[in-house]
């Protein structure tokens, strides 16, 4: 037991989760408290003491299915034993209720058409029957993923092949026609959607177990450590923001608003407990009246610090487009902590997009504008920074005092056109400061027809911001 | 150490008692918390039941709560303890020439003129008690390690008495809304509760227990709507007290079933953002349309 709670603390950490040596003790005397059969009270056992953020939460969750997956009594493997099978089907025919009155039975499982099993999906999915679903799950998994052992590929290849067989979304409209003639006639739109929506829910959950259902029978096959290792996922403070896949941007858009709430919780205490500052005579003197004229409580001044004006220029071109998506929403989700802020988008042409983010409530709505309206192509919409940046000089330099600080997002990947960089040296001179953000890995500068290093010796500073964590850091040092 | 429950589900039987319908997790986590005897650090979305989650259990325990609110600004004679400076004084004042300097000296840092605050209260006490401290990312960084060996000794350290220890250990409760993120120390020293959004059917049983009157059909259908809505991408999605809040409503309306138009006219008391109603106005009824 403790050896392989070792195995798994070792994994939780190599996935990138804090985890201290008390916080291991701890989880050790949880587990002693806890039946050990009671998988759900060993997981939260574990979870409770090991895991102290949530948003690690899935992280642990994988490494557990991982690691105890097979130790389940319900979760045992079917080790091709067609007795168990047909005792699954046995059960199921019983769960049921045998007044489907079918005549297969005792056949097995295996014997079903594959227009049975769909149909018996389809009323498990109707009924929301947890059993049948998850035998259902197991079922496809050994008829349609074509699992061979030994074979290196990876676990959403077999997803991508079971589900490719299940065809589930055509499935929902059968279930919505299915449920529209239950009721006998149409439905209400408000009755239409909470039914879809309940069948998304189950269909999703099914689509889960056909998951479990493969990480086990991997896990079976190669043994937990490797299996853990593929399974590994970068938390969401890390992900990349070049590489990021669809769900992964989902995670980054729900962990972005706690992050710049604490953000700007926190911008906002820094400037409030800044030290103390000169004596300030007049309040001293005004409190010394209560003390019947003896200043015994001295008042000091306290300083206040000039938010700084902000300007960001952000190459929206393809490769780079979510990074600067994901800067504007943060910068703008907290632009009370700026006095003001501008913002400029383009790709081989330059224009200016602040007005979309004035007196919205929804960012995400503005952001969608700047992608669709705004007009950032001028001859092949392939990035230019030389000329975006020459225009942006020519039409909004004469904006930039020194109280500005100039954000500059992109790759500088120029595609060989002329750099412009004196355009970013004269904006030095006038600004504050001037920034660039580079989504790129370090290693990748100025390889091939990135300039970033023309530009970078103008700036006072050149930043890798590859995930969400790297723009946190970025942001606070920057208000 | 005590042991107040038999097992993780006499736990979720006695919460329920009380009208607070726990999940696994939640019972599970708090049942360790007793055998450990550790504090339990409760995180989540605002509205979730984590302030009633220490309230119930006190109920449950038949303890008394004791409770801390944090905010900025919060320090040790708030939180801890405090001298009585004015009894000090009338007492150094009562017998000026009678007693020797030292007697007197002994004689005003004592029991006597210590004013418990919450966390001192919480440990001296002869009663079981449970101890919630709210909010606690509201306090600053440094001021979070006061409450540093409270929490993982369960004593206190007064200069001028000593160190005063638990004389039994309290169930601890710390709440945060994740407005920052709290020490590692802190986190440290705390089992670890997130209290997510409850499920379709949880969220249905606390709406039927919670709201004297409602049906269960009725109670079936707003649950099924508020995951609809938690589903949508909105500033701040409905909490569980406002689903509690909005089923009282219809209930007080006298709704018996739900259609677009009533729902479309009560979301005010669902969501609390203007593009938000608006959002799940349209989503909830116009969809259909086409």
């Amino acid at each position: 037991m403790i050896d392989l709670l070792a195995g798994f603390v070792t994994e939780l950490r190599s996935a990138g989760l804090p985890v201290s040596l008390t916080e291991n003790l701890d989880a050790m005397e949880a587990v002693q408290h806890i039946p050990i059969e009671d998988r759900d009270a060993f997981k939260y056992a574990l979870g409770a003491t090991l895991v102290k953020n949530n948003s690690h939460w899935r992280a642990f969750e994988t490494v557990f299915e991982v690691y105890f997956s097979l130790r389940g009594p319900e979760y045992k493997l079917v080790e091709g034993g067609d007795s168990e099978l047909d005792e699954m089907w046995r059960e199921m025919q019983e769960q049921q209720g045998q007044g489907e009155g079918r005549g297969a039975g005792g056949g097995g499982m295996e014997s079903l058409t594959p227009e049975e099993m769909m149909n018996l999906l389809m009323k498990a999915l109707m009924k929301g029957d947890q059993g049948m679903m998850r035998a259902l799950a197991k079922q496809s998994v050994q008829r349609f993923a074509g699992m061979e052992p030994g074979r290196p590929v990876g676990g959403t290849y077999y997803l991508y092949r079971t589900l490719r067989n299940l065809d589930l979304e055509g499935m929902l409209d059968k279930l919505m026609e299915a449920s529209r003639q239950e009721v006998g006639g149409d439905l209400t739109p408000l009755e239409e959607r909470l039914e879809k929506d309940e069948y998304d829910s189950r269909i999703d959950q099914f689509k889960k177990e056909i998951e479990a259902e493969i990480r086990r029978r991997l896990v079976a096959d190669r043994g937990a450590e490797a299996m853990a290792k593929t399974l590994r996922k970068p938390l969401p403070e890390d992900v990349e923001f070049m590489h990021a896949s669809r769900d992964e941007m989902q995670n980054l858009k729900k962990s972005l608003y706690p992050l710049t709430r604490k953000l700007a919780a926190r911008l906002a205490r820094k400037r409030r407990h800044g030290r103390k500052g000169p004596l300030d005579f007049r309040n001293t003197v005004r409190h010394s009246l209560s003390y019947g004229g003896v200043p015994a409580e001295p008042k000091f001044k306290y300083p206040r610090p000039a938010k700084p004006e902000l300007m960001v220029v952000a190459d929206i071109s393809g490769s780079v487009a979510a990074f600067a998506r994901f800067t504007l929403m943060l910068v703008y989700a907290i632009q009370g902590q700026f006095s003001k802020v501008r913002s400029f988008v383009f790709i081989d042409g330059i224009d200016e997009v602040t007005d979309y983010f004035k007196g919205v409530e929804d960012i995400s709505e503005a952001i969608h504008r700047v992608n669709t309206e705004a007009d950032v192509v001028w001859v092949d919409g392939h990035s230019d920074y030389g000329h975006a940046f020459e225009v942006f000089w020519e039409r909004y330099g004469k904006d930039i005092g020194p109280k500005t600080t100039v954000l500059l997002l992109g790759d500088a990947r120029n595609n060989y056109h002329a750099s412009q960089a004196w355009v970013v040296k004269n904006i030095r001179q006038k600004a504050r400061h001037v920034y660039w953000l580079n989504p790129e890995p370090r290693s990748y500068w100025n390889t091939g027809d990135s300039i970033v290093g023309d530009y970078g010796t103008h700036t006072d500073g050149v930043y890798e911001c590859r995930n969400l964590r790297q723009l946190e850091a970025f942001v606070e040092k920057l208000a | 150490m005590g042991n107040r429950f038999e097992s993780v589900q006499s736990v979720r039987e006695g919460l329920r008692a009380e009208n607070y319908l726990a999940d696994e997790g939640i019972a599970g986590v708090v049942f360790l918390a007793d055998r450990l005897g550790k504090p339990v650090l409760v995180e989540g979305p605002a509205g979730t039941g984590k302030t009633q989650l220490a309230k119930s259990v006190a109920e449950m325990t038949g303890a008394r709560l004791i409770r801390l609110q944090c905010y900025e600004g919060l320090d040790e004679s708030k939180a801890l303890y405090e001298w009585n400076y004015k009894k000090q004084l009338l007492r150094i004042q009562a017998d000026k020439n009678s007693d020797s300097w030292s007697d007197v000296h002994d004689d005003i840092f004592s029991d006597e003129f210590l004013l418990t605050r919450p966390l001192l209260e919480a440990i001296t006490s002869e009663d079981p008690v449970v101890l919630l401290i709210d909010e606690v990312d509201r306090v600053e960084v440094e001021t979070e390690a006061l409450l540093l060996e409270i929490l993982s000794e369960y004593q206190v350290s007064i200069p001028e008495l000593g160190t005063i220890t638990a004389k039994q250990i309290p169930l601890v409760f710390l709440t945060s809304n994740n407005t920052r993120e709290l020490s590692e120390a802190l986190k440290r020293r705390c089992l670890y509760l997130h209290v997510d959004y409850p499920d379709l059917e949880r969220e249905k049983l606390i709406v039927l227990t919670r709201v004297p009157g409602v049906t269960e059909n009725l109670a079936d259908q707003i649950a099924r709507i508020v995951r609809s809505i938690r589903q949508l991408d909105l500033k701040k999605a409905p909490s569980v007290s406002e689903t509690i809040d909005w089923a009282r409503t219809l209930v007080l309306l006298g709704v018996s079933n739900i259609d677009a138009q009533q729902a479309k006219e009560t979301l005010h008391v669902l969501l609390k953002y203007q593009t938000d109603i608006a959002k799940a106005a349209k989503e909830l009824a116009v969809e259909a349309v086409k």
